[in-house]
């Protein structure tokens, strides 16, 4: 309990620091412990992302769009559209070649759909740990 | 992009995969907690899919 409180109490490191691992940990899966010279970790990081990303455009999985309405479907859009985005240049080239596969039933299509979404729930946690890196938290 | 039809075991086996492997890394400190991590982490996927089928089998009858 005690060593949590004081965990919780560390100040904010500048932002000089962190900024540029955690931007290119977004923009190139890896890219942040790459740049921290954590190449092993990297390229696992790299490779996992990426194939999770590749499989679900396989897969034909569908991009959520950020619409809104009712509270779920806000939840469930919007929520979904940022986990497709922290796959960072991944999602960005996907969009940009115009890939728009519509959301149809069927299991592999809904599977395609959860692989690119957490593609880019890990790549949040490839960031969070590049930044604890970068500020001196973690080795 | 070639199109690709996964069994549901597949897709769960590579989720689990993949996901392990991200977990494993970024959560321990040395490589040796992380490799236990990521093994460990993996083989709860493992449990869960088999257990989760079983129970859903059992479930229809």
């Amino acid at each position: 309990m005690h060593s949590k409180t004081a965990e919780a109490k560390q100040p904010m490191p500048p932002l000089k620091l962190w900024a540029l691992p955690v931007a290119l940990g977004w923009f190139i899966p890896g890219g942040g412990h790459f740049l921290l010279k954590r190449y092993g970790r990297a390229c696992l990081l790299m490779l996992s992302v990426t194939a999770m990303f590749v499989l679900g455009l396989m897969m034909r999985g569908n991009m959520f769009q950020p619409q809104t309405g009712d509270p779920l479907t806000t939840i469930i859009n919007v929520g979904g559209f940022l986990g497709d985005m922290a796959s960072g240049l991944l999602y960005l080239l996907t969009t940009w070649f115009g890939y728009n596969q519509p959301d149809v039933p069927g299991a592999v299509h809904d599977y395609g759909t959860k692989f690119l979404v957490t593609a880019g729930l890990l790549n949040v946690l490839a960031m969070v740990d590049a930044f604890e890196i970068a500020a001196g938290r973690k080795e | 992009m070639p199109k690709m039809n996964l069994s549901h075991f597949e897709a769960a086996f590579l989720f689990a995969l993949f996901t392990s492997i991200v977990l494993g890394v970024v959560t321990k400190r040395t490589d040796r907690e992380r490799l236990r991590y990521g093994l460990y982490v993996f083989g709860c996927f493992m449990v869960a899919l088999f257990g989760i089928a079983w129970v859903m089998r059992l479930g229809h009858g």
